[in-house]
């Protein structure tokens, strides 16, 4: 197995504060990664500093071979790494089938000519079915149809996968995917990262507060605290670090 | 219903000049003329960006046709895209460095490099004409057809304008760029994180946009026969903003409803005199604070949403 995203001693600052701090991290292709660690930690710095919504202050970050620090978001996008956002992140005005369909642009490489001349039919079409079957793998097919503002919460967090799973993403960066869900929203969370990995042999790098969920979904967990990394193994040795557990406690989270 | 519509709109349109008098035809021009300017300027508002350069741009094309009449005997018919290809090609020197700011930043940006350009006009007598702008602009002619009068000029302008506004719906309800544009206003960064290239499409429309005012401005020109820089200064900029805010940009229709309603607004009020610019701010201010959606937002929402743009869905 081979690394398909690598950072090498990433760093940010922000003024005075070290958000991450010499950040070194491989993700192998096919993984299930969780990323965790007490509020504060870095988590979601280091997703913005790998999906190029923030410039490392210092340090490299490779997709691949391909270094991708400091490019935009959208090009580390079209390269394949995708991330979802913690908020419901969603074009409320269109409907489900139409933010997918948004989703789609980069593989329907419409011209503004074409556009206008309407000779892109055929293409629009063929995504148009991709976009339905990735919204029955999601479980959200009935509702594509319905303007995307009126889901349920629920159904508002998966769209932001399934728009993510549109792009045809290499690895998925899942931002605290089951945060705010019920258990059974969390059951079916877990289940379709299972799945993309399963069925679709994506790479997914998981934040997560919920340990039930990191435990129960990752394969390896690397944990951070105060921007560093702070211990990384497969759940159980994770769960039984004295480091790890230290960093837990006083707060409110206990390591299952 | 929607093609029964449109026949009948096809029809007022066509009968319009031998249903009114003479003057009114002349407004009916003018009307035009703004409805291809205002749906030109919404394109640029769905990714966020409200110019204040826009009827700069217009003047920009309305300038050039004039220029190429004047000093190289260009006909009307290579006047006409030239004005299109020449606001389009300033819009691109414009928005590059216009990128780097946004929302407010961008307004106000837009306002100084409009005037920048404008400013070009006013000072440099040669060829522009200076303050007095440049008159003796030709009417267009076709064969044996002279574009002169109010009734045949209407025609021209109304076949025109027409096939322009056909290419910004296409752009607007039948492609995917046209939703990639609305999607990065109402998410950038959900945008960019499924691949939009923001900077490119944002660009695409101010671009896009410019082209067609530029047409708006040729024809512009070429009617009233005489132009200069007080034509697309910032208080015509801000007639358009009123217009747009009035019919509100979230649908296609908006910017129509717009110009309809000022048009009339702005013909029956002319006894104000005066008064009149304090009529149209309050409009404005109105508009802002009590209807933030314009008049389109009156409208039953199943004749503006849409589920998907060229496989209608039902839901």
């Amino acid at each position: 197995m081979t690394a398909i995203l690598r950072t090498d001693a990433v760093t940010m600052r922000f003024g005075g504060v070290t958000a991450v701090d010499q950040l070194t991290m491989e993700v192998m292709e096919g993984e299930i990664r969780g990323l965790i660690g007490p509020n504060g930690a870095g988590k979601t710095t280091s997703f913005n500093l790998i999906s190029g919504a923030l410039k490392p202050t210092s340090g490299r970050v490779f997709f691949r071979d391909q270094e991708i620090s400091g490019r935009d978001a959208a090009d580390i996008a079209e390269l394949g790494v995708v991330r979802t956002f913690q908020r419901p992140a969603l074009f409320g005005d269109f409907t489900v089938l139409r933010n997918l369909m948004v989703a789609r642009h980069l593989h329907a490489r419409e011209s503004l000519l074409q556009a206008v001349l309407g000779s892109g039919r055929a293409m629009e079409a063929k995504n148009e079915g991709i976009a339905m079957d990735i919204l029955r793998f999601i479980g959200l097919d009935k509702y594509a149809g319905m303007e995307a503002a009126n889901l349920p919460y629920g159904h508002q967090r998966a769209l932001n996968v399934a728009a993510a799973l549109a792009t045809e993403p290499k690895v998925l960066m899942l931002d605290e995917p089951v945060a705010g869900m019920n258990p059974v929203e969390k059951e079916a969370m877990t289940g379709l990262i299972r799945r993309l990995r399963d069925e679709r042999g994506i790479t997914i790098i998981l934040v997560e507060h919920d340990m039930r969920t990191v435990m129960g979904v990752c394969e390896r967990v690397t944990v951070l605290d105060f921007g560093k990394k702070l211990a990384e193994g497969t759940p159980r040795e994770i769960a039984n670090d004295p480091r790890v557990i230290e960093a837990y406690l006083g707060s409110e989270e206990t390591v299952a | 219903m929607r093609i029964l519509l449109l026949i009948v709109v096809a029809a007022l349109a066509v009968a319009a000049p031998y249903l009114v008098p003479e003057y009114y035809v002349e407004i009916l021009v003018l009307f035009l003329i703004n409805l291809l300017l205002a749906s030109s300027y919404r394109l640029l508002t769905t990714t966020g960006d409200w110019s204040l350069s826009h009827v700069v741009l217009m003047g920009v094309g309305a300038y050039a046709t004039a220029l190429a009449a004047k000093l190289l005997g260009w006909p009307f018919w290579l006047g006409l895209p030239l004005a299109g290809v020449a606001s389009a090609v300033i819009a691109a020197a414009l928005v590059y460095p216009l990128l780097r700011t946004k929302g407010f930043g961008f307004f106000i940006a837009s306002f100084a490099f409009g005037e920048f350009v404008r400013l070009i006009w006013v000072k440099f007598t040669n060829p522009f004409g200076g303050p007095r702008g440049m008159i003796n602009i030709p009417t267009p002619e076709l064969g044996s057809i002279d574009f002169f009068f109010a009734t045949p000029y209407y025609y021209l302008t109304l076949v025109i304008v027409a096939l322009c506004l056909w290419i910004l719906y296409r752009i607007d309800r039948a492609a995917l760029i046209g939703d990639v544009m609305k999607a990065i206003y109402m998410d950038e960064d959900l945008a960019r994180s499924i691949g939009v290239k923001v900077n490119h499409y944002r660009a695409m429309a101010f671009i896009t946009g410019g082209f067609f005012a530029g047409i708006a401005g040729a024809l512009l020109a070429h009617r009233l026969g005489a132009i200069d820089p007080k034509n697309f200064d910032i208080n015509v900029m801000v007639y358009l903003v009123i217009w747009v805010v009035v019919g509100g940009t979230k649908t296609f229709w908006g910017p129509f409803l717009g110009v309809i309603v000022m048009t009339i607004i702005f013909e029956t009020s002319r006894p104000l005199l005066e008064w009149r610019p304090l009529l149209f701010g309050g409009i404005l201010i109105f508009f802002l604070i009590f209807m933030p959606g314009g008049l389109e937002s009156l409208l039953p929402k199943r004749w503006t949403s849409r589920g998907s743009s060229a496989t209608e869905v039902t839901g």
